[in-house]
């Protein structure tokens, strides 16, 4: 059997699978963005004065990170619903990937935080500041650039993971990639392309994050 | 107690406070009065409680008992119906706002310039505008000789000239009471002097109640009111420079000052 690469039918569904890398990528950008809130809300909750949020926030970060991602995003299109909570298969999607990613990127931002030196709270206290102040403008600013490279990891991770929204019919690249395979019976080209698209961005967004570390590191008298 | 008339009550009192952890009895029992204006230098030997002092009257640690009075006012506590009760975030931070504080190891906040580190506070707490707060800020940062620093980070300054970014953070917040921990101890020995000078000039030049923690017993003798010697959580000895250097009481204060004057 001899295998022939079809570069017309790769010229024709080019165009198509373009397209859907936008919403791929879409995917990923507003997932990540969502994953860094929702990672830094958690963290921030976690260090509560009040027992109770903590341990309730701990127990929801614990349970996210410990089913699959897959399940969630099911559970957020079909049964979120049931409660009467409605939205279409892409937001499901992104919220999916925004609340797993941001219980890993809590982790994240909990090393982070806890890496502030004690001096540092001190100093603002003995300022006077306030608690929000000193979140805000001391405490923060510090914790996330030493985490810079661990989120952009985690976004590397998120956007491999888009393709689980074929799932739910989300017509990202991989979706689009099954239906135009199934329509010709010819999945090689499509898949193959969808494997390319991939390590493209995945090679750019790696290379992105490096030059962001890069300029942290640089800052500040390179202190 | 005199509340009502703020300009006859000491600006610090320490009334029957004790501070422990755990089963370790840091501070047993303290009393002490500091009048408005005095310096007054804290030494003695390592883990007598000298930090803890000032770490509680900056309400960095909590008493166990007893009350701190600021300017005759509860700083550890708030009277509600006219009783004494622990004081809460708010009332601690509105008495607070009388003191700052100078640490060993500087604490300057390292992402940003030596200005911004003096206008944080300012900006944030008390409201000023960037523009006043850049002028307070500018103003100390040249009254502490680096005028021409005030947009270098942390990282790229001295121990020294980070020692007098700290000082000059702390009073752009206007405090009456200052509060230094040992704060030539992480510098070479070469930069002490810079920053004693800075804090002799600010006992002369303006009104300020200062408590210091120090080793150095050079300066202690020549700038303070009042040397307080703390031994094992107490108070014990203290008087003025010339009677507790000069004619020492306690066996402990005659033992620890041959210590350390053999020492240097
Ligand atoms: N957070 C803490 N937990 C437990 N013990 C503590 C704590 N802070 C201080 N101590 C203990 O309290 C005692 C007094 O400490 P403090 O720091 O006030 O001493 P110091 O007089 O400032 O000593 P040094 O000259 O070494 O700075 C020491 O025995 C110390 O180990
Ligand atoms: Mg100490």
């Amino acid at each position: 059997m001899t295998f022939e690469w079809d570069w017309a039918y790769t010229q024709e569904i080019l165009p198509i699978l373009g397209k859907a890398s936008i919403i791929t990528v879409q995917a990923t950008v507003i997932g990540f963005i969502l994953a860094a809130l929702i990672g830094l809300v958690f963290a921030l909750l976690r260090m509560s004065t009040l027992a109770p949020v903590r341990l309730a926030t701990g127990a929801v970060v614990e349970f996210i990170r410990s089913t699959p991602l897959l399940i969630q995003i099911f559970f957020v299109y079909f049964v979120l619903p049931e409660f009467g909570v409605t939205m279409d298969a892409m937001t499901a999607g992104i919220l999916a990937l925004g609340l797993h990613y941001g219980s890993y990127c809590s982790e994240v931002y909990r090393a982070g935080l806890d890496n502030i030196p004690k001096g540092q709270w001190e100093a603002a206290t003995a300022l006077n500041l306030s608690t929000l102040t000193t979140f805000k403008d001391i405490i923060i600013p510090q914790a996330i650039p030493p985490v810079v490279p661990a989120l952009g990891n985690y976004l590397v991770a998120l956007f491999k993971e888009t393709p689980l929204l074929s799932a739910i019919a989300v017509l990202e690249l991989m979706q689009t990639a099954k239906i135009l395979g199934s329509e010709s019976f010819q999945y090689t080209e499509p898949i193959t392309l969808v494997g390319l698209f991939f390590l493209f961005f995945s090679l750019v967004s790696a290379a992105l994050v490096r030059q962001v570390e890069a300029w942290l590191k640089t800052r500040h008298g390179g202190a | 107690m005199s509340a009502d008339h703020p300009s006859a009550a000491p600006m610090v009192r320490f009334e029957n406070v004790r501070k422990s952890y755990g089963h370790l009895t840091v501070l047993d029992d303290l009393n002490l009065d500091i009048a408005p204006n005095e310096k007054v230098a804290i030494i003695g030997p390592s883990g007598s409680g000298k930090t803890t002092v000032l770490r509680m009257l900056m309400t960095l640690e909590e008493v166990n008992d007893g009350v701190i009075w600021v300017e005759g006012d509860p700083l550890t506590h708030m009277y509600r119906d006219g009783k004494l009760v622990r004081a809460n975030k708010r009332h601690i931070r509105q008495v607070r706002s009388k003191i700052g504080m100078v640490f060993q190891h500087f604490n300057l906040f390292p992402h940003m310039s030596a200005v911004k580190n003096c206008m944080e506070a300012p900006i944030t707490v008390l409201g000023l505008s960037r523009d006043e707060a850049y002028e307070r800020s500018r103003v100390l940062l040249d009254m502490v000789g680096l005028g021409d620093k005030l947009d270098h980070y942390p990282g790229q300054l001295s121990g020294g000239q980070k020692q007098r970014v700290a000082i000059a953070r702390a009073l752009a917040m206007r405090p009456k009471i200052m509060l230094f921990d040992e704060v030539t101890s992480a510098l070479d020995p070469e930069l002490v002097g810079e920053v004693l000078n800075v804090i002799r000039e600010l006992g002369e030049a303006h009104d300020l109640t200062m408590l210091m923690v120090t080793h150095q017993m050079g300066f202690a003798k020549e700038f303070a009111d009042r040397v307080c010697f703390f031994y094992a959580g107490k108070i014990a000895e203290q008087g003025t420079p010339d009677a507790f250097f000069g004619n020492p009481q306690n066996e402990r204060t005659q033992q620890f000052l041959s210590a350390v004057l053999e020492a240097d």
